[in-house]
């Protein structure tokens, strides 16, 4: 009886193995390219960036985030295929009003984000200009777009890594916003 | 020129190639220590756009500005340790190519040795069980004694009846 346990042994195994590897394949939250947010729970990092040259809006900077409003703040750039396809969704955000709209202009030039901003709409109330992606590397960015949603004392609550979607506006960013706003 | 001078230029170019790297001149910083520790580091960054390259070998952007960022921190006085807390508190250990050492990594890096040491045990009590059964083969019945004997009787050729031929 032990031996033919043993012999089952092989197949056991498999079965666990192969368990683990449809789980990580199929759960979308365990995708391994996605990496993991470390930037979640800390206070948003220093930063006093100036305007984009020819938008009219003012800069941003760490004391603009800690007045009291729970904000998202948008990497984006005039380049980035992505940030265009996000776009409406920021756009309708603003519209909405629950929650203030800043963006970080990043490696980008100015003239071609006053032409994005003008083609796309603008829904920041305050855009700081990041050419270097100084701000970005204290943020955690590694690409654009990233969203970040920030509480009424600048603490970070939430990273979005990529373009938000509409699955994860409703899925994830809403109960945050819900919690911040009301 | 023969197949084995090629052969030989062939080993000698790839014995000189150095490795990929993707710092330029302008990045080097002019003390040769500091340049030769940011080196050393650069090489166990993750360049977060492209992710199995370092930021030593990667030409991305971000890998450039990280680079310049991990020379002025050590220009800062920063020791190779801060230089990579720096980085882990906004990028997470994704972004060094050696994971650390914690309680939730040590599975990780004990695992294999541990895989080793339990297929060792299952080995040596296989062995073991193996020997102790072919030492000591169990005595006949009396039942299987007096059966051995009748096939072995049955064994010798009857005269009357001639060998099988199939």
């Amino acid at each position: 009886m032990s031996a033919r346990l043993f012999y089952l042994l092989p197949v056991m195994l498999f079965a666990v193995v192969a368990g683990y590897f449809a789980w990580g394949l199929t759960d979308p939250d365990r995708d391994p390219n996605k990496v993991p947010s470390a930037m979640v729970g800390q206070p948003i990092p220093e930063m006093d960036l100036p305007p984009v040259e020819g938008l009219d809006l003012p800069g941003l900077s760490s004391a603009d985030l800690k007045d009291g409003r729970a904000t998202l703040v948008n990497f984006f750039a005039s380049w980035c295929v992505p940030c265009r396809a996000e776009h409406p969704l920021l756009m309708a955000l603003a519209e909405e009003g629950e929650l203030r709209l800043v963006g970080v202009n990043y490696s980008d030039a100015p003239a071609a984000a006053v032409a994005f901003l003008d083609e796309l709409g603008n829904p920041y109330e305050l855009v700081g200009f990041d050419p270097r992606a100084r701000t970005g590397i204290d943020f955690g960015v590694s690409g654009v777009p990233e969203t970040f949603v920030v509480d009424a004392e600048g603490m970070i609550r939430y990273q979005e890594i990529g373009p938000l979607t509409d699955k994860i506006l409703e899925e994830r960013l809403r109960p945050i916003i819900e919690e911040l706003g009301g | 020129m023969s197949l084995r001078a090629g052969l030989a230029a062939l080993c000698l170019t790839l014995l000189l190639a150095g490795p990929l790297q993707a710092v330029e001149p302008s990045e080097r910083l002019d003390d040769p220590v500091l340049e030769e520790r940011a080196r050393v580091l650069s090489q166990n960054i993750r360049c977060l756009v492209c992710q199995n390259e370092s930021i030593d070998s990667s030409n991305a952007d971000l890998a450039k500005e990280l680079r310049v960022l991990v020379r002025e921190r050590l220009v800062a006085g920063d020791t190779n340790d801060e230089v990579y807390a720096y980085l882990v508190r906004r990028y997470g250990d994704f972004v060094l190519f050696e994971p650390p050492m914690k309680p939730t990594t040590y599975l990780l890096w004990f695992g294999p040795a541990l895989l080793l040491l339990v297929g060792g045990i299952g080995v040596g009590v296989f062995f073991r069980h193996q020997r102790a059964t072919a030492a000591a083969p169990a005595p006949l019945s009396e039942a299987e004694q007096t059966r051995l004997a009748r096939l072995l009787e049955s064994d010798r050729p009857a005269a009357s009846e001639p060998p099988e031929r199939t």
